[in-house]
């Protein structure tokens, strides 16, 4: 074997068109502009907003987590003084099965509103039932108490093995499996079977010297995001609606209560709030359409905000999974087939991120002859929601658990194991096109180069290294850049700010602009005032509607040359402007400097208002790779795994603001550590959540975490004009394997089944 | 020709075991149509289910964008993110 690498083809990659290595504020490191709001307190979250007249909303929730729903009796709840509104699936249409893109991809929209509100069966423990409406906590929780519903229980089941099984209850006698030769003929809780496959899989392993194979398990994890869901709802005697809540997209939340509820889009404005998290939990309706349908009810605001047991019970986790890998190797490490199963738990309904993991799972490594087949297998649980690069983590724990076996039994380094089988510009990718423009050797490179990788380790300590892949997305996204009577710049955007998008799209306007950061304020608008975008998601804002900011500035531009243009008495091409400063490129004229503060004090004599908006479909956002290096130590007495120190590596494209791309990294390695170690959904032999609480279901904190040292990669997207990749979700991607991978060295044993619990470790070095 | 690859399983309840094909095409609208014309129904679930990737740059509901003679296309599912 060789340690010897190969340099990639760096070279001959494109530029990003506004990257001429002079950049002013891109790169840089600006003080947040919601920094200040949000350390104060008084930045506005989903439950901050109080209206005259408001009621208390509340859920009643199924304790069943498999159950017929024989009768509701609002009655005595209605009689009660103080209760406005009562509302159960009665009061939703019976919408009709129908797949809908409202966000970033498409939604059942009839699985959708039974989620909402269930009819006819509840589906989990804490699926909603009913909901009222009253003039005070505590009588909406006596209104709930009072409404009986009849159950007819029904046996459920939650393992995904075994809501895969023959003789297993069946959540929906219409769910048949699709992607199979032939439609079964009887219903089924696997949804959807999926299949990728290469070359001859049979062949491979047979020219195979070395062959490891595992199986490995995933517990159901939450995103965790700290703000529960939360809104306010007032419907109109004129049918003119208004949410206010906190999610991932206005534009999402608009057009699912419109389908969920039966009204017109253009009848509801929806505000974003400030939001505490979301990491994908947020990109569906829990509370809206039912704020509104109680508010619809009786003509009041009616605010929701959800317990933090309702956040757990009702909200979208992600899945608990199974995963089955088998590698075939030369002894020189080049991997020659692969076979990969993934089974992931959807929830109550279809929709689990399997075909993610599927497309995934290999997407790091060039492997002649695989085959990756997935499950999609409804259980009685909250149905699923997005977790930051749905799907990845999970099939990537099983794939880099088997190719660090693979390493140690070839006795061999596992970044040059990696190196040896690693993807690179013009290879096809496992999921089918070939690959542009991609930093993954960069990334490898940097890991091994970092003073890390050497570092001595001590007694029952261990270091595991894991690779990870995401595919970013671009999407629809508007953009408007105003330009202030004193040539200071607000931009205005469609698109929550989860993870600094504020900030990046101030500095892109800034930077084409010429102006400080500090002259340019960003701003998230509502449903009525911006057009479209999609919901703040899959990595896509700062590289989407970062574009459309971008050529929204760009078009300011050309206006304000053109502005100078008649001032100065020239024509246009005889008009340059940089640093926020119009000059007349033809010295001999003798012409004053413009400033874009004496431009906008011209504004109403050279054609009025400065202002430009754009609306795109952006295209090609490019792939990110990341590279992770943990050290952890094992006390051998308790079976606790402190981390002891962390390094991730990622190809970022550009960082437009560095310090916000590490923070994304740092959090993205603080949720996969927690998956790995502590998180887990527990339910007890009915199919109640036992841990549904921080207290029980343990995230991470500050005090669990070394520093997480973040290097970024810069190959850049030459389709973004600053270059900028997706940066949210690979750094979920590779800590799940990379802290087992740790564990592995220090206690010497493999440990498969997530998470890492104490008892697990404990019970595997008693086993010798 | 523009050389297609549709190798999902979702296509292939179209498709069959052909997981290759060679059609006309200036533009993605124009190659889905040709596609759809082969195997009826399948445009509609490309527009609706899938992303395409022309010669390795995905792109998601982009029906004018132009394909070249020589471009390789990749049928994958549409792809959504946390």
């Amino acid at each position: 074997m060789s340690d010897v690498l190969e340099r990639p083809e760096s070279t001959n990659r494109a530029a990003a068109p506004l990257d001429d290595g002079h950049l002013k504020v891109v790169g840089t490191r600006p003080i947040r502009p919601d920094g200040a709001e949000k350390v104060t307190g008084k930045a506005l979250y989903g439950a901050d907003l109080a209206m005259p007249g408001m009621l208390v909303g509340k859920i009643k929730r199924s304790p069943h987590a498999h159950a017929r729903i024989v009768s509701i009796d609002t009655r005595k709840a209605r009689a009660l003084a103080g209760v406005k509104a009562i509302v159960t699936a009665a009061d939703f249409p019976d919408l009709a099965s129908e797949e809908y893109e409202a966000g970033e991809s498409a939604s059942n929209l009839r699985d959708l509103s039974l989620n909402v509100m269930a009819r006819h069966k509840a589906l989990y423990d804490g699926h909603a039932v009913a909901a009222v409406a009253a003039t005070s906590s505590d009588i909406a929780d006596e209104a709930l108490a009072l409404i009986v519903v009849e159950y007819e229980a029904l046996p459920h089941v939650i393992d995904v093995e075994a809501a895969m099984a023959e003789d297993a209850p069946v959540l929906h006698a219409h769910l048949f499996t699709e992607g199979l030769a032939a439609r079964p003929d009887k219903p089924s809780n696997i949804a959807k079977r999926n299949e990728l496959k290469r070359g001859d899989l049979a062949s491979g392993f047979a020219s195979a010297d070395v062959i490891v194979e595992g199986r490995y398990t995933t517990a159901a994890v939450h995103q965790g995001y700290i703000e529960p869901h939360a809104c306010v709802a007032s419907f109109g005697a004129d049918g003119q609606c208004q949410v206010w809540s906190s999610s991932q997209g206005q534009f999402m939340i608009r057009t699912y209560c419109a389908k969920v509820l039966d009204l017109e889009a253009s009848d509801i404005r929806v505000t974003p709030a400030e939001i505490g998290g979301g990491f994908g939990g947020k990109t569906t309706v829990y509370l809206e359409p039912v704020a509104l349908a109680l508010s619809r009810q009786c003509g009041a605001p009616v605010k929701m905000v959800m317990t933090r047991d309702e956040v757990f019970r009702a909200t979208g986790p992600t899945s608990g999974a199974v995963i089955e890998v088998k590698l075939g190797a030369m002894t020189d490490g080049t991997i020659v087939a692969a076979d990969v199963v993934l089974k992931y738990q959807a929830g109550a309904f279809p929709g689990s991120p399997v075909g993610a993991g599927s497309m995934t799972a290999l997407a790091c490594y060039d492997v002649p002859n695989f085959s990756i087949v997935g499950y999609d297998v409804v259980t009685n649980t909250p149905k699923v929601a997005a977790y930051r690069a749905p799907g990845a983590p999970i099939s990537a724990f099983g794939v880099e658990s088997a190719v660090d076996d693979l390493a140690l039994k070839l006795g061999m380094d596992p970044i040059a194991l990696r190196e040896k089988n690693a993807v690179r510009d013009g290879m096809k990718a496992s999921y089918g096109p070939t690959f542009r423009n991609i930093g993954y050797i960069e990334t490898l490179q940097a890991i091994r180069e970092h003073p890390h990788y050497s570092a001595p380790l001590g007694p029952n300590q261990g270091r595991g290294l894991a690779v990870g892949f995401w595919f970013n997305v671009g999407g629809e996204s508007t953009a408007a850049v105003n330009i202030g009577e004193d040539g200071s710049a607000v931009v205005i955007s469609g698109n929550p700010d989860i993870g600094g998008s504020r900030a990046s799209m101030a500095m892109m306007a800034a930077e084409v602009l010429g102006l400080p950061v500090e002259k340019v304020r960003p701003i998230v608008a509502d449903t009525a005032s911006i057009g479209f975008s999609m919901l703040t998601g899959g990595s896509r804002t700062t590289f989407a509607t970062g574009m459309a900011v971008t050529q929204a500035a760009q078009k300011i531009v050309e206006d304000l040359k053109r502005r100078a243009a008649l001032l100065m008495d020239v024509s246009i091409d005889q008009v340059d402007y940089m640093n926020g400063v119009a000059v007349c490129l033809d010295a001999s004229k003798g012409k004053a400097d413009l400033t874009i503060a004496e431009l906008a004090a011209k504004a109403a004599q050279t054609g009025g208002p400065i202002g430009a908006q754009v609306s795109l479909n952006a295209q090609g956002a490019g792939p990110g790779f990341g590279v992770h290096l943990c050290d952890v130590e094992v006390d051998p007495e308790t079976g606790h795994v402190t981390v002891l120190r962390y390094t991730a590596a990622q190809d970022v494209g550009k960082a437009i603001h560095p310090a916000y791309v590490e923070g994304q990294i740092q959090g993205g390695v603080a949720q996969g550590v927690g998956w790995a170690l502590n998180e887990e959904y527990v339910f007890d032999r009915t199919g109640h959540m036992e841990n549904a609480g921080f207290l029980d279901y343990r995230v991470p904190v500050a005090s669990d975490l070394p520093m997480i040292d973040a290097i970024m990669v810069e190959v850049a997207n030459p389709r973004h004009p600053f270059g900028a990749k997706g940066v949210g979700e690979v750094p979920i991607v590779p800590p799940l394997a990379a802290v087992a991978n740790a564990v592995r060295g220090a206690i010497g044993k493999r440990m498969t089944d997530l998470p890492l619990s104490p008892p697990k470790i404990r019970a595997a070095i008693d086993a010798g | 020709m523009p050389r297609v690859v549709a190798a999902c399983s979702s296509c292939r309840a179209f498709t069959g075991d052909v997981t290759e094909f060679e059609v006309e095409g200036d533009t993605v609208r124009q190659v889905i149509a040709a596609l759809d014309r082969l195997y009826p129904g399948l445009g509609e679930h490309i527009e609706r289910g899938m992303a395409i990737a022309i010669d390795g740059e995905i792109h998601q509901d982009a029906l004018f964008e132009p394909v070249g003679s020589e471009s390789e296309i990749y049928l994958i599912p549409k792809i959504g993110g946390g």
